[in-house]
């Protein structure tokens, strides 16, 4: 029987029991204790059916076959896409484009922009991003400025690892073309401000995009109250498969982007010299697409949405919370990003006296409790704060306090082992 | 589990991880590398300060400043003890038992004769995420070391 935390999600047993994984017995018989939900999440049941129902059953590839099976691959294809928009509560079905991942999404964007277009960036622009960015919405804008002659800047961190916003009206400008920002930070959890920044920067007239690949999992998202302009997040940290991202944009937005990869699907006609292109999104979607994905998707955002995103930001809250709590009391330990449970996701990156993180994370897996260990993909927030790694442990809608208990123990458990004093 | 992680974590690698030898960058060097193990971030600067030149040269100090786990830490300090003051074409074999007892899986049976206390790693390669980890600093002085040999050649071809 669970413990009982103010926040915790009613059921909670009975969640764990859709997630056939998390019976997993890890080696000396420790029951696995899945703390890198931020890395990746586990799958439910009704995803792995849906997804293996769709190979058993209609298998075809989509938007081609004229044939029976053609038309129910294609109908299923198209049902992910309305149920990922209905989830994030994107007003048309259309302005879903489903990429290989969230680098992919927002690849697209960077890279369109440099291309001949409404919207195409130039020398003298400035492209505005943040310093607890993950690798993936640093590199492409350091991709498009150096191509483009813009200018990268970003709004720098407060030491308790939010952004520093102090110069915003200096930082979001006239020249300010593009503000590309997370909405929570995989490193720190920090939840930020993207309704107040993209209304900064909605005033000069600056394209935001909003990295929400920590966000769609962890709290209820609405695209148009958000602000955003174009919005990244990934199948796989949704309970969903690998091998799909999302990009939604607005209608408007999208449509004023040039083709981003060429190929089929995404033309209206071809002759040897020259293409029309299709409508949104096909526009976008070269090539076969990720047709199981989307099926999978598709289920794995109908079962958060049946447990309810307000339901499931509170658990992670009242289980950060508890996390919080008890590393206090390890000592040696530091906490990287807010202190406050209420203004994060559930992600929590810390530093062990003494310890490496590696050393921490092999020591933890060895009583089958798996975090990350490492920069995250966030190597300059990391030298923001004058750490090189840390360890990360990140919970979702199926961690219990039970586990947080076997985490914390398993801290001391390491700092025994390395004999810290 | 815990009996191989007591197999990885030897108490050879938790005490030069605790007391690193040959720690720190010196002068004078010939040769200066940077090497990162880009999937987790760790890093180590490596000098190398030959004796002599050419096949013959010996290894006169190998100097570093790192930045890692214990496996990565505890490597490197055991990489000084044992190849400062070897000739290179010794070192370099001893290099070659070190890389391949770690990308042994496990399976490979260390010769304490040639890597004395590298025989600790052993345990190691059992785990396919750490292997990086115990061979950073080895690579970053074979690196640093074929730069010296390969400088040296060079100058040795011009005058000839």
């Amino acid at each position: 029987m669970t413990r009982q935390l103010p926040g915790l999600l009613e059921g909670l047993d009975l969640i764990r029991q859709d997630f056939p994984i998390l019976e997993r017995t890890m080696e000396d018989g420790y029951p696995l204790v899945y703390l890198d939900s931020a890395n990746t999440s586990q799958k439910p049941q009704v995803v792995i059916d849906t997804m293996v129902d769709h190979l058993e059953r209609h298998n075809a590839n989509v938007a081609r076959a004229v044939h029976q099976l053609g038309a129910e691959s294609s109908e299923a294809f198209e049902e992910g896409r309305t149920k990922v928009a209905a989830f994030i509560g994107a007003p048309e079905r259309e302005e879903v484009v489903f990429t290989k991942n969230a680098s992919e999404a927002l690849n697209l964007v960077a890279n369109t922009l440099a291309w001949k277009g409404p919207l195409q960036v130039g020398p003298g622009d400035e492209v505005l991003i943040t310093e607890m960015e993950h690798h993936s919405n640093i590199v492409p804008w350091q991709l498009l400025t150096e191509r483009t002659g813009a200018t990268l800047k970003w709004f720098g961190l407060t030491d308790d690892g939010r952004l520093d916003l102090s110069n915003i009206d200096e930082l979001i400008n006239e020249r300010t073309k593009v503000v590309s920002l997370t909405w929570v930070s995989n490193m720190l959890g920090t939840i930020n401000p993207v309704q107040e920044i993209a209304a900064k920067a909605h005033a000069v007239g600056a394209v935001v995009v909003v990295d929400a690949s920590q966000a769609v999992p962890q709290m209820p998202v609405d695209v148009v109250a958000s602000g955003a302009d174009f919005l990244a997040f990934t199948g796989h940290k949704v309970v969903g498969p690998t091998g799909i991202g999302v990009l939604w944009g607005r209608r408007d937005m999208l449509e004023q982007l040039p083709p981003f990869l060429g190929g089929g699907e995404m033309i209206r006609t071809v002759t040897m010299e020259k293409s029309t292109y299709a409508d949104i999104p096909s526009r976008f979607e070269a090539g076969t697409p990720p047709i199981v994905e989307a099926v999978g998707l598709g289920a794995a955002v109908e079962y958060l949405g049946h447990v309810g995103m307000e339901n499931i930001r509170a658990h992670e809250e009242a289980i950060t919370r508890y996390m919080l709590d008890g590393l206090k009391n390890v000592g040696g330990v530091k906490v990287l990003g807010p202190a406050d449970a209420g203004d994060r996701g559930g992600a929590v990156s810390f530093e062990l006296d003494q310890v490496h993180p590696h050393d921490v994370a092999q020591l933890l897996d060895s009583r089958g409790i798996a975090v990350r260990a490492g920069h995250h993909c966030c190597k300059p927030a990391h030298k923001r704060f004058g750490v090189q790694a840390s360890a990360r442990a990140s919970s979702y809608l199926y961690t219990t306090p039970e586990e947080i208990d076997a985490f914390i123990e398993g801290l001391e458990y390491t700092k025994k082992y390395f004999r810290v004093d | 589990m815990s009996a191989n992680l007591d197999a990885m974590y030897q108490e050879i690698i938790l005490d030069h991880y605790k007391h690193p030898h040959n720690a720190g960058l010196r002068e004078p060097f010939e040769a200066e590398v940077h090497h990162v193990n880009p999937t987790c971030g760790d890093e180590v600067t490596l000098r190398v300060h030959l004796d002599g030149s050419g096949p013959d040269a010996t290894i006169a100090d190998v100097s570093y400043d790192a930045l890692g786990c214990s496996i990565s830490q505890a490597s490197v300090s055991v990489l000084t003890d044992l190849l400062i003051g070897k000739p290179v074409k010794d070192a370099m074999s001893v290099h070659e038992e070190f890389q391949s007892l770690m990308q042994g899986r496990g399976k490979i049976e260390p010769d304490e004769d040639v890597l004395e206390d590298g025989i600790a790693f052993a345990g190691v390669a059992k785990f396919p995420a750490r292997v990086k980890c115990a061979l950073l600093g080895w690579m970053a002085w074979k690196d640093a070391t074929s730069q010296v040999v390969g400088a040296g050649n060079a100058a040795a071809e011009e005058k000839a």
